[in-house]
Order: C-alpha cells, then structure tokens, then sequence
C-alpha cells in the first residue's frame, strides 16, 4: 500500500525516466533492433548452411574447448586464491589482493601481444617449455594461456564475499564431530560455496567464449586448428560479408543467453534452497 | 594436526603467489623491458612519432566522450531503478547489463549493420554527410557501449543499500529533484561513482575487439593506442609496440591503485 501512495514522492521520475530511454534507446535498442531486423531478412537455408560449415563447425569446438579448459583450471586456482586470501594471513597479501583485478584493467592487446612474446619458441617462457618438446603460442595451449589471464578474477571475486560470510564456526563443530579435514572442505565447506563458484565459473566461461583482443594474437588463427568464433565473424566483416557473420554472431548471442540462463537458474534455485522453501 | 595445517597453509600461499607472479606480474614487466631494450630514446620516438601522438590523441578524445555519456547516463539510470517502483523495471535493467554479455565483434556487428551501407538508416546519414562506420563516430559509439552500464552498475548497489528515507523525506519538505541529488544522495555515492568512472575509462581506453569492426584502420586518422598497438605489432616493429603498450600497463597500474583506495574509503564512509 505504501508503496503505490509513495511511487513519486520523489521528484524527478519524469526527467530521469526520460534521459535514461533516450540514451538506452540509441546506443543499445535501434542497434539491437537493426540486428533483428537483418537476422530476419536472412534465408533461413543460407543460415543453417553458413553456421554448419566445416570451418565455421571446428572454430565452435576450438572456442568452447579452450574456453571450458581455461575456465576449469580458473575456478580451482579461484577457489584456492579466495581461501588464501580470506583466511590466511601473510606478507604481500594486500598487493596479491590488490592486483586480483589486473586482467580488468589492462587492456587485452596489450595482454594479448605480452603473453604471445612470453611464449613463442625463443621467448622466456616458450623456450622453457621448448626443452620438453611443448610448443605454446600459436597453438590451442596459447589460447588457453590467454584466456586463464582473463578469466582469473571472476571465481575469486565471486567467491572471497561468500567465503568472509561463512563462519569458521561450522568447521570447529565438524572438525569437533571428528570430521577429517578432507570431509570438511567436501561436504562443509565446499556446497556453501558452490553457487557462488558457479557463477564464477558462468561469468569467465561466457567471457572466454567472446574474448578477441588477447586471443588474436596468440591464437596463430590456422584454420579448423586455432580459429576462434570471434575471429571466424571478424573476418566474415572484412570481407564484407554481413549475412554470413550475422548468422555466426546469432548462434554466439543463443550461446551466451544459455550459458546465463542456467546461472541465473542454479543461482535462484541455490538462494530457495539456503532460504529454505524447496 | 596443527603442524599438517601449516603446511597446507604455506603450500597454498605458495601456489598462489607464483600463479599471480607468473600470470599477471611476468607479462607487465615483460612489456616494460621491451619497451626500453633499445634505449630509451628508441622508446620517446615510437610513442612521438606521428601516427602514434594521433592514436594518443585520439583514445583521449573517445575514452573522454565516453566518461562524459555513460557518467549522464548511469547517474539518471541508477536514479530512476532505486528511487521508483514501475512497470518493466527488470527489463529495464536487463537492457542496461546486456552490453556486458555480447562479445566485442558482435557489439561492433550490430553497429555495422545499424549504420552501414545495407541499413536504411544509411542513405539519410549519407545525405547528411554524416559517416559513422570506419570513422571517429562508430570508434566512440561503440566504446559507449561496451562501457554502458560501467557507471549505473557501481552506483545501484550502494544506493539500493543506503534506502530512500532520508529523499523521501526531502521531497516531503519540497526539495526539488537537483537539490536532493546534490545534497543528499551524491554524497552517499561519491566514491562508488569516482570508482565507476575509473572503470569506464580504464575499459574504453584498452578497448580492442569492437572498435577493430568499426575503425576504417587509418594510420593517423581511426587508429587508437590498442588498435596502433596491432598494427605496429603486425608491421614487426616491436619496440613501437610495447612503448605503446607501457602507457597502457602504467595506466592500468594506476587504476588498480586508484580501485584499492577508493574501495577503502568508500568502504570507511559507509561502515
């Protein structure tokens, strides 16, 4: 009831509601709504025959593969920074801390042309990898290398808060029960934090998936072996072939949208089940 | 027991400080020494010469248009979902996250498609003389919009925290819209929005995929620092590269900087 007396006690609805439509109209919904619009001039035999060739096919299973991998290897290295960083303390902890974020704000040319010096056969790290016959840049593993650089801060961020709010006293009472401390971390600790590493995971999975700037450079970009999605559309677009890069960039967009969807599905689930309704 | 603690404890240290050291610290550095492995004259002439001081140039005047409309905008937006109740307010703040969920190339697709030859917006523009796709215009439109919702995001935590009482109240006593925001909420937001802003301009400065699709690469003309970055990388000039690329890494270590103390004292404000 109150809420419907006091819906404009507050000036402003007007001029705010206004200005925030205007903007969001012209740089978000006319450019989405051209995208709908081209989309549905396309045939759609054309569509399903651009988004299933054998090129367009492989890029699919190089992105998702290195996407998934470097995800993977993001939410166990996440999971052990946010615990190192919640509960020990150590020298250096707030640098280690600050710097979490450093993929945000570097720019990922810059990442992308650092990494893919670092590792190619005669650079500092690619020559170490070189005595034991793994080649890094310009192949799948330098891919991979590129997108763990970006995805490190989304399992630790999303998983520290939710760790600083759990309470070290559930662990005593375990351990008291006679809990090894294998048992605690699996069945204590671990389904406490699991939505929020899903999540984690979700975000820096969806971001790999559409990564480009740092990729580009690494990727060596050999057709049906290092060719990613992104770059597949790019030069679809430097060939001035729109229909072509519009269909590839419809099935990213479906993608993206389903990989949020089961977050947003697990993430609500998870919220009833800590409230206890289900 | 407690000696197996320490132990696991000193290993996950470890562990975590190489992967940090190795991932992140090993490449900021690397670029800095290649930058100055020839001297550092090499380096002032690959960041003064003239394609380069344009590309500077140039990512000043986006990364400033871009602060500009996405702080107008973010402030209003996160105003207007957590000062009212309305009909589509998800929607609505659904639209102002999506630009986070696309992928770079395909922000820049849907700019090609909205303003290039096959749109039918494109014969009133040509018309007009106006171009927008491989020019100033298509570069800063869509650095807004992989930065759009940098600022509002920032903002509507904290002002969904703080609640509306103290606004209410004001409007009650007959403040005006200006008054009130100047008073009484920018107050409670000031960090949070100073924060925003370092994002939105750290991002729109380092953005490479979306504005790769929209710039015409014109050496001098629509090249920005990550896109001057590719072409010299591309051309083997790597001492022009990475002098380039060590502005950026300087620029990023100062956000990060500027992120921990602004966390910190908004963090102190608010309890």
């Amino acid at each position: 009831m109150r809420s419907t007396k006091n819906k404009h006690t507050i000036p402003g609805f007007g001029l705010s509601m206004g200005i925030t439509l205007a903007i969001l109209g012209l740089v978000v919904i006319i450019p989405l709504c051209s995208l709908v619009i081209y989309s549905a001039q396309l045939s759609f035999h054309d569509f399903i025959a651009t988004i299933t060739r054998p090129r367009v096919l492989a890029s699919y299973q190089v992105s998702f593969l290195t996407a998934f991998i470097a995800s993977l290897i993001n939410t166990v290295t996440g999971v052990v920074l946010a615990w190192v960083l919640v509960r020990y303390e150590f020298p250096w902890k707030r640098f280690l801390d600050g710097i979490i974020e450093l993929p945000f704000a570097l720019p990922t040319a810059v990442a992308g042309i650092a990494l893919t010096h670092l590792t190619v056969s005669n650079g500092w790290v690619g020559s170490f990898f070189g005595k034991f016959g793994i080649e890094v840049a310009y192949t799948r593993l330098g891919i991979i290398i590129a997108l763990i650089f970006i995805g490190i801060p989304f399992v630790v961020r999303s998983v520290q808060p939710v760790l600083e709010k759990t309470d070290a006293e559930y662990e005593a009472a375990a351990e008291l029960m006679g809990a090894d401390r294998r048992q605690i971390f699996f069945r204590v600790i671990l389904p406490e934090l699991m939505p929020s590493i899903i999540a984690g995971f979700t975000m820096a999975f969806a971001r790999c998936l559409g990564e480009y700037g740092s990729v580009v450079f690494i990727a060596g970009n050999t057709p049906y072996e290092t060719e990613i999605t992104p770059l597949l559309i790019m030069s679809e677009l430097q060939e001035f072939d729109y229909a072509s890069a519009t269909s590839i960039a419809l099935v990213m967009l479906f993608t993206a949208f389903v990989i949020l969807f089961i977050n947003a599905a697990v993430q609500s689930r998870a919220s009833k089940i800590i409230s206890g309704i289900e | 027991m407690n000696q197996e603690k320490q132990v696991t404890k000193w290993v996950l240290i470890i562990f975590s400080t190489v992967f940090l050291a190795i991932m992140l610290l090993l490449p900021l550095f690397y670029v800095i020494i290649t930058a100055f492995r020839e001297g550092w004259s090499a380096f002032t002439a690959a960041i003064t010469n003239e394609d380069a001081a344009a590309s500077i140039r140039l990512t000043l005047i986006v990364t400033l248009i871009t602060v500009a409309v996405n702080t107008f905008f973010g402030i209003f937006a996160s105003w207007v979902i957590t000062k009212y109740r309305f009909f589509g307010k998800k929607v609505l703040s659904a639209l102002i996250d999506l630009p986070l969920t696309v992928s770079p190339i395909i922000a820049g697709l849907i700019y090609v498609l909205t303003f290039g030859r096959n749109s039918i917006l494109y014969p009133i523009l040509d018309a007009w003389g106006i171009h927008i796709i491989f020019a100033v215009p298509g570069i800063v439109l869509a650095t807004i919009f992989v930065t759009f919702p940098f600022i509002s995001r920032e903002l509507i935590p904290v002002l969904t925290a703080v609640g509306n009482d103290e606004e209410e109240a004001a409007a009650m006593m007959g403040a005006g819209f200006f008054r009130i925001f100047r008073s009484i909420t920018f107050p409670h937001i000031k960090w949070a929005f100073l924060y925003g802003i370092v994002l939105c301009a750290a991002r729109a400065m380092g953005e490479f995929g979306a504005v790769s699709v929209l710039s015409g690469h014109l050496r001098g003309k629509t090249n920005t620092m990550p896109l001057h970055i590719e072409v010299t990388y591309q051309a083997f000039d790597f001492t022009g590269a990475f002098a380039m690329s060590s502005i950026l890494v300087v620029m990023a270590l100062i956000i990060l900087v500027l992120r921990n103390v602004l966390e910190y004292r908004g963090k102190k404000e608010n309890g």
